[in-house]
């Protein structure tokens, strides 16, 4: 168990590609870090340079105080978890458990105590003395899971260890991953592109975009305070709703429809209007609202999506299935559950002197 | 096809059978020729069927030779072809496997002409470099040895490039693993890479066995002294005599027995060699 400090990493490929720039990130002991973004972004890219896989072309990374920019993965004192399980297909269960641990000159009676307790913990036992070609995709990635175990290491590495599983499988392996990492208090990091898994499992989210950090914090936290329009389209499903409009003092237009913002207007002028699909309600008559024309409705069971067209900007909204259905719709939405980005860089629009009250009610509620 | 169509599978049966039979009957012939007496085989009517002298010059041949015609013992030149097979097959797996290991695994320079040199060679085989290759060889003084029979046929880009495309199938992330698991470069060829390569070693054995048994221009090239003779050149000189009608019933028993040990290699190794060809263990 360690911290894991990231100070201004950087990794250019040869031929001058910049995949990563400029990472800053101090991971407390026994945090459960997840990395998330889309293919490119250079998330694995900045796992692998704390694997030791990678070189780091800029900065240092540090484990337990040390820096470990020259060091060897082997002597960094981490387990890595890897997304097609990476497991040896020649040897058995136990062997693809003993042999990092042998590779160390750990004692027998250690090495059979701890893998042991590894299968046990896993429910792998019974499947010691197999080869991983006779096991699921599951029972495969236990036993890859198993193989970090064993090794008591200081940070497990997770590179989207999920990916390769079927969608009801990896939503029950995620609450095991998250069970086993509770009950070592073993400091983790976690690759990911899937933005559930990203909420579901993390202490805190880091959102990585083109190389760079958009924002760390708490899931609800990202969720409910996106840094910029880029995490606001990211996080959550469906993603969030952004549509160009217009403040003008309190007022607030997009496209034809105006709302009354009753303070909450951050600045004036043109601004990249952020709403969640469920945040949007049915507006009484008399409300000012947005009108929503129809196009199609998701049926997802315990409510509804339904997709349509704001002047010319597409809107989702998520309705109860109480709510009947018509070919345009009024939508209203409280003026605090508004989110605004600048047209320019994309990035947040607080109100002047306003303090960020849901992160601290998010930071009370985890605390 | 699955079909029941007892035309169709009356005439399969008579295209292999053919098959066979082409492929099978100068082989039985020379095993009918080797059972019979001097003389039998030139009289001009060929015998069909086994003769009564097969032990005698079976024996004969594998214990004495056929002084006549300066050839050795057949144990001899059993010995010396099997050797020469051995190490070439054995030689040619180890050096390319490991050629192979450097130059998909490890980046250093000129790693790519490195790689397009060894595929080069492809272009060149033994008869093409011959004579420099026995020049060399004789220069430094390996006329009449085992080096010198095997040293020259040793390298081989075939077995490189085979190991290079394997390798390159092996998924880097169980290099990396390894890595993690403390494993260094000797570690991770020895424990992870040779054993997946299990297969592959066995078919490239028999084949490369297989190549080194029929060596035949360059043994006759570089060997002068009876005693380094391998069993293929051996044969030519039972069958080339000068003055005389060859003696077929002995050449005929050499040929049966030099054909034995690449039989008992393939028979031996076929599953494996199967295996190796058409599946990749991963």
């Amino acid at each position: 168990m360690a911290s894991i400090h990231v100070e201004n990493v950087g990794k250019i490929y040869s031929g001058g590609v910049r995949a990563v720039s400029d990472i800053n990130l101090s991971i407390a002991d026994g945090e459960f870090i997840v990395l998330v973004g889309p293919s490119g972004c250079g998330k694995s890219t900045l796992l692998r340079m704390v694997a030791g896989l990678e070189t780091i072309s800029e900065g240092t990374v540090s484990i337990d105080g040390g820096v470990v920019n020259d060091k060897e993965p082997a002597d960094r004192d981490i387990a890595m978890v890897f997304q097609n399980y990476a497991l040896y297909p020649h040897m058995t269960v136990r062997q693809n458990l003993e042999y990092g641990l042998k590779n160390r000159g750990t004692p027998r009676p250690e090495i059979d105590a701890r893998v042991a307790e590894a299968a046990r913990m896993l429910e792998i036992a019974q499947y010691l003395d197999r080869k991983p070609r006779a096991l699921s995709g599951g029972q495969r990635q236990r036993v890859a899971m198993g193989r970090a175990i064993v090794r008591k290491p200081a940070a497990f590495l997770f590179d989207e260890p999920l990916s390769n599983l079927d969608a009801k499988l990896r939503v029950s392996m995620r609450g095991e991953i998250k069970r086993l990492q509770r009950r070592l208090g073993t400091t983790s990091i976690y690759v990911t592109h899937d933005q559930l898994e990203a909420m579901t499992l993390a202490d805190r989210l880091v959102v990585l975009d083109g190389g760079r950090i958009e924002q760390i914090g708490a899931p609800l936290e990202v969720y409910h305070e996106p840094a910029s329009t880029f995490v606001a389209s990211f996080i959550g499903s469906p993603a969030m709703n952004l549509m160009e409009g217009e403040l003008h003092g309190d007022r607030l237009a997009v496209g034809p429809s105006i709302l009354n913002l009753a303070g909450y207007a951050p600045t004036s002028g043109p601004v990249t209007v952020g709403v969640r699909a469920e945040d949007l309600r049915l507006a009484t008559s008399a409300q000012e609202s947005f009108l929503l024309r129809v196009e199609y409705v998701e049926e997802l069971g315990s409510q509804r999506l339904v997709h349509g067209m704001v002047g010319d900007q597409p809107l989702t909204v998520a309705l109860p299935l109480e709510e009947a259905l018509q070919e345009e719709m009024k939508l209203t939405v409280e003026p605090r559950r508004l989110h605004f980005f600048s047209r320019e860089t994309g990035k947040r629009l607080t109100m002047p002197g306003s303090e960020p009250v849901r992160s601290r009610q998010v930071m009370g509620a985890v605390a | 096809m699955v079909e029941n169509r007892p035309l169709l599978d009356f005439l399969t049966h008579l295209v292999l059978i053919t098959g066979v039979a082409i492929v099978a009957f100068p082989v039985y012939v020379a095993f009918i020729a080797s059972t019979h007496g001097t003389g039998a085989f030139v009289s001009g009517v060929m015998p069909l069927l086994p003769g009564t002298h097969m032990v005698e010059n079976y024996s004969m041949m594998w214990n004495e030779g056929l002084t006549s015609a300066g050839a050795p013992p057949l144990w001899v030149m059993m010995f010396n072809s099997l050797w020469m097979a051995l190490i070439i097959a054995v030689g040619k797996i180890a050096i390319s496997i490991t050629s192979a290991y450097a130059i998909v695994y490890f980046r250093f320079p000129f790693r790519v002409l490195a790689f397009w040199m060894i595929f080069i060679t492809l272009m060149l085989p033994v008869e093409v470099r011959i004579l420099p290759t026995f020049k060399v060889v004789a220069d430094l003084g390996m006329l009449n040895s085992y080096a010198g029979l095997t040293l020259p046929l040793i390298a081989s880009a075939t077995a490189t490039f085979l190991f290079r495309q394997f390798f390159l199938t092996v998924p880097e992330e169980i290099m990396e693993a390894a890595r993690v698991d403390g494993a260094g470069p000797l570690k991770f060829f020895r424990d992870i890479l040779l054993p997946l390569s299990r297969t592959n070693i066995a078919a490239l054995f028999v084949i490369l066995f297989i190549y080194g048994w029929v060596q035949y221009l360059w043994p006759l090239l570089i060997t002068t002294d009876s005693n380094f003779y391998t069993i293929v050149m051996g044969i030519k000189r039972l069958a080339a005599s000068a003055d005389a009608e060859p003696l077929w019933h002995y050449a005929m028993a050499a040929v049966m027995m030099a054909m034995l040990p690449p039989v008992l290699v393939v028979i031996f190794m076929q599953r494996l060699f199967v295996k190796g060809l058409v599946e990749t263990e991963k």
